[in-house]
């Protein structure tokens, strides 16, 4: 056991002495936490906009003040002819036109439904639709009050609501996102470097050859980096619910045990990594490639796992952090308990048994 | 009982032989020297007595344990010291030593005796890292590591590559004090003039051992004469010889070039030749050979001894 202890003080003076580790450790996920706060956005707000009035009556007019009114547009230009139209969206200023047509005024008052053309700037698709979604929902909305005022006549009328999210706000995607990323990066990538840092500066001979056992080695390489781990996943659920709002549903406590057990996983597969690399630059590359990347675009953080194509949605089964992904919006975002949450829980564990396994037969006593 | 028996080891990589069938014995409280130039195979043979490399072929013994068999008690028994420095550059050089100290299961305290020496000419750097320690001071904090848990066996990799001379011959004196506490010292180097430092060396060159002994007997090991040869164009004169048939082995050596000769070739036959040459300044004598001369000599006959098997 005072070996064991002696492994670790080591390993915390080799962290806390290397700038480099203290910056990835504590300022990665503070950056990153703030870099998809404020980037990923799926709401739109002043957007800059373009408006063909045909009509001019007090109708178009007060529906253009409605859709400034809103906060999410900013009307730019107030153009004469549609060939002006081309031009403004070359320049790149306007996302949008909105075009309205002659009688646009009498078409409503004599109950008839006026036409509204959207005109927009697809070179980012999915900025375009949800541009035109907003649109469309403020006029729909505009075009229900209206009739209603005037005809009185009813027809079918949505009324949509988002539960778990009523605000639709993308910061309850991203943090829970950004916890499995900054874990898996941390226990993942940092133990496996660190691993292989020993095996490349040649030290690993010398603890060979010491009378510790290979799973005191590698626990006590480890071990500092479940702590560092799990006081990160803390302070970014906390700047996720203090700054960003994120509400946390469901028990913490499980929130907590789930993180270990990922963390757990997380470490496993560092492991595995650095048993098969013998220096850092091959671990980093390993995790970056194995690890990043996976977590990022398949484990549902980013894009939806539904909508990948079905190889890509059997691959997303074997990343971890689309599992973890799972569990924490269920017990963040829905309330969800252990009943919700356990074969989840399961298969994170499954992983980690057949990871340590694999560590564990590729650990070598000697060198080759 | 400190004795370390080395019997027909053999280790491949793939095509290459690295060591082949070694076989030599490190008695008990000596200081043994394994040299030979680099690529040697010393280093794989020196991984292979620590346990860190499995040999194809052939058996180790350290005292009484096989170094295949019973490698947990071994690693306990022995203080290795790699050929790279291989301690942590970013820790200081009280905490590397108290690291291993823990490792092993002791302290500084308890060995303090066995290292004051070693230590006590670090130790006014002990909050230093050890990466900015000088090359000799590294090697010195490496030995201490090696030693903290009181090993019976030290095994050393080329401990002096790339430390100055004077530090080199300091380092040695440790080793003849470490020697006389009565620990097994098996140490490689590739600098000749430190065999002489050892009770008895090994001369080894692509895998295998050309030749055991002490380092007074080792020039009894070639038969033939040595000559040592100068002359004003050292170059020319070197080629000469080099292409000479009856010149068996040439090395050159300091101002000299020292020769040995053929078998049934005398010196006169020689001696005439080079005047034939008309080099300026010849001078001519007979030599005692050092280690150099034998481990070229040695060298030489084994490269023919290849070529003919061929």
């Amino acid at each position: 056991m005072k070996r064991f202890i002696g492994l670790l003080q080591k390993e915390f003076l080799h962290i806390f002495r290397d700038v480099r580790t203290i910056m990835i450790l504590f300022g990665m996920p503070v950056v990153q936490i703030l870099i998809f706060g404020y980037v990923i956005k799926n709401e739109v707000s002043e957007v800059d906009i373009a408006v063909l009035d045909y009509s001019r009556d007090e109708t178009t007019i007060a529906l253009k003040n409605k859709l400034e009114a809103s906060g999410y547009f900013n009307i730019l230009y107030e153009l004469q002819s549609p060939k002006e139209i081309h031009e403004h969206f070359k320049e790149g200023k306007i996302k949008e036109v909105i075009v309205f047509p002659k009688g646009f005024s009498e078409k409503l008052t004599q109950g008839k439904s006026p036409s509204v053309q959207l005109i927009l700037d697809a070179t980012d698709p999915n900025y375009a639709q949800i541009v035109g979604q907003y649109t469309e929902a403020i006029c729909l909305d505009f075009g229900l009050q209206e009739s209603q005022i005037i005809s009185q006549s009813s027809g079918i009328s949505i009324q949509n609501r988002m539960f778990f999210n009523e605000k639709m706000e993308s910061s309850y995607l991203f943090v829970p996102g950004t916890m499995a990323f900054i874990l898996m990066l941390l226990s993942a990538l940092m133990s496996s470097v660190s691993i292989a840092r020993e095996k490349e500066f040649g030290s690993m001979e010398i603890l060979l050859v010491s009378p510790l056992k290979p799973i005191q080695v590698v626990l006590g390489k480890v071990m500092p980096y479940v702590i560092l781990a799990f006081a990160n996943a803390v302070s970014v659920i906390l700047v996720g619910n203090l700054v960003f709002g994120v509400p946390i549903e469901g028990s913490m406590l499980l929130l907590m045990l789930a993180s270990v057990i990922f963390v757990f996983t997380a470490l496993a597969l560092g492991i595995m990594i650095s048993t098969i690399s013998n220096n850092q630059l091959t671990a980093m590359m390993m995790s970056m490639f194995v690890l990043m990347l996976p977590t990022m675009l398949l484990s549902g953080f980013i894009f939806p796992i539904e909508n990948m194509p079905v190889f890509l949605q059997w691959l997303s089964t074997i990343i971890p952090a689309r599992w973890y992904l799972d569990i924490i919006k269920i017990i963040m975002l829905k309330g969800g308990g252990m009943a919700f949450i356990w074969q989840q829980l399961l298969i994170l564990i499954g992983m980690f048994v057949v990871f340590i396994g694999i560590s564990v037969k590729n650990y070598k006593i000697r060198l080759e | 009982m400190s004795e370390i028996r080395i019997e027909n080891i053999s280790k491949n990589y793939g095509k290459v032989q690295a060591v082949k069938n070694v076989s030599f014995s490190v008695k008990s409280g000596e200081l043994f020297g394994l040299i030979g130039p680099d690529g040697a195979g010393k280093s794989s043979l020196i991984r292979i007595i620590t346990s860190l490399l499995l040999p194809d072929s052939g058996n180790i013994q350290l005292g009484e344990y096989d170094v295949v068999k019973d490698y947990k008690i071994i690693r306990r028994l022995i203080g290795y010291m790699p050929g790279k420095f291989s301690l942590y550059q970013d820790l200081t050089v009280k905490e590397n030593l108290e690291f291993f100290a823990t490792v092993f299961g002791s302290s500084i305290e308890e060995n303090y005796d066995l290292i004051k020496d070693i230590y006590h000419q670090i130790e006014p750097f002990k909050n230093r890292r050890a990466g900015k320690l000088s090359g000799g001071m590294k090697q010195k904090l490496a030995l201490s590591c090696a030693l903290i848990h009181k090993p019976e066996f030290l095994i050393l990799d080329e401990p002096t590559t790339g430390v100055d001379a004077v530090s080199r011959a300091e380092f040695w004196d440790m080793l003849d004090r470490l020697k006389s506490k009565g620990i097994s010292i098996l140490a490689s180097t590739p600098y000749m003039d430190e065999a002489m430092r050892c009770d008895r060396i090994a001369l080894m060159q692509k895998g295998e051992i050309l030749g055991t002994n002490k380092p007074s007997e080792i020039s009894k090991m070639i038969q033939h004469d040595m000559f040592g040869v100068r002359a004003d164009d050292m170059y020319k004169l070197k080629q000469f010889l080099s292409k000479c048939i009856d010149v068996d082995a040439v090395n050159l050596f300091g101002q000299e070039i020292h020769i040995s000769l053929k078998t049934g070739i005398n010196e006169t036959s020689i001696r005439e030749k080079l005047a034939l040459q008309g080099f300026s300044n010849l001078e001519f004598r007979q030599i005692e050979a050092e280690i150099e001369d034998v481990f070229i000599h040695l060298m030489t006959r084994q490269a023919k001894e290849v070529k003919n098997d061929q």
